[in-house]
């Protein structure tokens, strides 16, 4: 239970245009295998950055991200790409599926692209993952033609889909209404709970936060409080 | 497996748009039909040309004729080689019109294995008579078997029978104008005058239209041996040795070859006719010019919509991004979708381009000077197809390379947080 599974040593990152604006200064933190962490603030304390920073999507940092133990800076674009795609889960604020996909396909895209296993068992991975949401009977669905909520627990099957080491969510419930976003928290505590699923959550919402393990609030782009 | 995840994204985005996608594949299929259809056209119009003109010519022609020797008495004397000798008003002398020692020629040239056939030919002046009217024309005596092996005879007889030339002893064949003239038809009997002074009573035996009016005003046909009576000349007398060889373009060289080993005159198809490649090459120049053009045009509209489609699917890229597609395979997938507009439409194309020619081909063309065509004339060489096809490929992929390269280089941070 110890394992850390991320680590993030002295980040910092400005912003040079127009002029050069500090975003994020020395954040340093780690996060051990199961644990379910928020990150609070308010609006542009650099929550955000920072969760695309450690999505390794954005490159454009100072100091060290390390992800399983592995340094991913220095790293080439095909290498992160492959680490998204293995370790990594992304749930985001709005839903991003894609519409052309049914809903299944979608689930199964990141397994199919890993090719780790078969289409068979990727199949039927995404199955037993939405049967796990309790939306399985949505599989062969547009993935435009279902709601809000049904969305975003498709988006958190496909970050399922490859067993990742951690899922990163920018604002999960931000888009979604209370009833949506109870159930949506509760499948992340059942998560962290039954899988030992390592979880991190930027959020504003209090009372989300409130309820998770730790909480990691910021200010100005720094941690105030661990 | 990892190929066939991009395969299947991108046939899911194209499929996405498919009325924009069927029209990029249209613009494209319409290139190449045109494309090919004109080619087929123009090539083929440049055949039956080449056919009227170059066909009927041959490559090489060696012959004898009356002119003064370039080497006098005096530059053969040993005492005045070293200057400058001056000799005016230089005169022929009554030489012989036929080639010297022709079958040994005719027996050296059929062993050059750079040489598709030979055909022998005695060419003679003489006067048709027509009641009081006497018509200057010409006779060439012809090896029949031979002049349709080199020369395609038999396309332009439009009437008898050419081969009774052999069989019919002093049969003669006119061409159609002169036949009008002389106001025979085939089985009549036409009287001749040679330039000594003999008559002779021939028998008509096949007309003949070449297509050019100045040919079949004059000129006329029959066999050696008649030829040989006619003009009452020895077993072995000949004129002209015309030679089709089997590469045009060694015309030139091989001419002058011959023309130093045995001694006569020479005539290539390429120093005489030149003007005739000249205009096919124009031609087809025009026909591939346009047809580029066409397919740069649909290259164009490719880009246009593979641009339109990053813009929309801007949050795709973004996801798939997210979620482990590295630029690499991004670009892939949409050089995937630019290349299937290019292969599908240019594959109707070619299919809607052998009909079109076939259609062509069916168009009813007679002119009175190509009496065998009977439709417009079409090339069906496959080398179109090729052409076409690789033009399509080429020109898709050329105009999906700055899209793709553009959605490669898409920033995901800047789409997901930019909501």
């Amino acid at each position: 239970m110890n394992e850390v599974v991320l680590e993030a040593r002295h980040i910092s990152k400005s912003f040079h245009d127009p002029v050069t604006l500090p975003i994020l200064k020395d954040i340093s933190f780690t996060i051990k295998k199961g644990e379910f962490v928020s990150i609070t603030g308010k609006s542009g304390c650099g929550k955000s950055t920072l969760l695309y920073i450690l999505s390794t999507m954005d490159t454009d940092y100072d100091g060290e991200l390390f992800i399983e133990q592995e340094n991913m800076k220095g790293k080439t674009e095909n290498q992160l790409a492959y680490v998204r795609n293995a370790k990594i889960g992304f749930v985001f604020q709005f839903h991003y599926l894609i519409h052309e996909f049914t809903v299944i396909e979608n689930v199964m895209l990141p397994g199919l692209k890993l090719g780790a296993h078969s289409e068979e068992e990727v199949r039927q991975r995404a199955i037993d993952q939405l049967r796990a949401l309790d939306i399985h009977m949505l599989a062969n669905k547009k993935a435009n033609l279902i709601s809000g909520g049904e969305k975003q627990r498709v988006a958190i099957a496909r970050a399922l889909i490859n067993s990742p080491s951690i899922v990163l969510c920018d604002e999960p419930t931000g888009n979604l209404d209370k009833a949506n976003s109870e159930v949506v928290f509760k499948i992340f505590k059942h998560l962290t709970r039954e899988r030992q699923q390592t979880i991190l959550v930027v959020t504003h919402d209090q009372e989300f936060a409130a309820n998770t393990h730790r909480i990691i609030e910021m200010e100005d782009g720094k941690i105030v409080q661990k | 497996m990892k190929a066939g995840v991009i395969l299947k994204v991108a046939g899911k985005l194209l499929f996405a748009r498919w009325k924009q996608t069927l029209i990029a594949a249209i613009g494209v299929t319409f290139s190449i039909t045109m494309f090919i259809a004109l080619l087929s056209f123009m090539v083929g119009l440049n055949e039956l040309l080449d056919n009227m003109i170059l066909n009927r010519i041959p490559h090489i022609r060696l012959y004898n004729e009356v002119m003064p020797s370039q080497h006098q008495p005096i530059t053969l004397s040993k005492v005045h080689q070293r200057r400058y000798n001056f000799i005016r008003s230089v005169k022929s002398v009554a030489s012989r019109q036929y080639i010297y020692n022709s079958i040994a020629i005719q027996n050296a040239l059929q062993v050059d294995d750079r040489i598709k056939g030979i055909a022998p030919k005695i060419s003679a002046q003489v006067f048709f008579h027509d009641g009081p009217i006497d018509i200057t024309g010409v006779v060439e005596g012809i090896d029949i078997e031979k002049e349709q092996n080199l020369f395609h005879f038999r396309e332009y007889i439009i009437s008898g029978e050419p081969e009774n030339l052999n069989t019919v002893g002093n049969s003669i064949i006119l061409g159609k104008s002169l036949a009008d003239k002389l106001q025979v038809s085939t089985g009549d009997v036409v009287r001749v005058t040679t330039a000594s002074g003999t008559h002779f009573v021939m028998k008509l035996v096949g007309i003949f239209q070449s297509g050019l009016q100045d040919i079949d005003k004059i000129q006329s046909y029959t066999s050696l041996a008649t030829a040989r009576k006619i003009l009452n000349k020895p077993n072995d007398y000949i004129t002209d040795l015309q030679l089709q060889i089997k590469n045009i373009d060694d015309a030139a060289i091989l001419s002058k070859e011959f023309s130093e080993r045995f001694g006569t005159k020479t005539d290539d198809i390429k120093t005489s006719n030149a003007q005739f490649e000249t205009g096919s090459f124009i031609r087809s120049l025009i026909s591939y010019s346009v047809g580029i053009t066409l397919l740069i045009v649909a290259g164009f509209g490719i880009y246009n919509i593979l641009n339109m489609l990053i813009y929309e699917k801007m949050d795709t890229i973004a996801i798939l991004k997210a979620i482990g597609f590295s630029g690499t395979n991004i670009k892939s997938i949409f050089l995937i979708i630019g290349l299937s507009i290019g292969l599908f439409g240019g594959s109707l194309g070619l299919l809607f381009g052998f009909l079109f020619s076939s259609l062509i081909d069916l168009i009813p063309f007679h002119t009175a000077s190509l009496p065998t065509i009977t439709t417009y004339p079409v090339s069906y060489n496959p080398i179109f197809y090729v052409i076409a096809i690789s033009f399509s490929l080429i020109t898709t992929y050329l105009a999906g390379w700055a899209p793709s390269r553009k959605a490669s280089k898409v920033d995901p941070v800047l789409i997901i947080r930019g909501k």
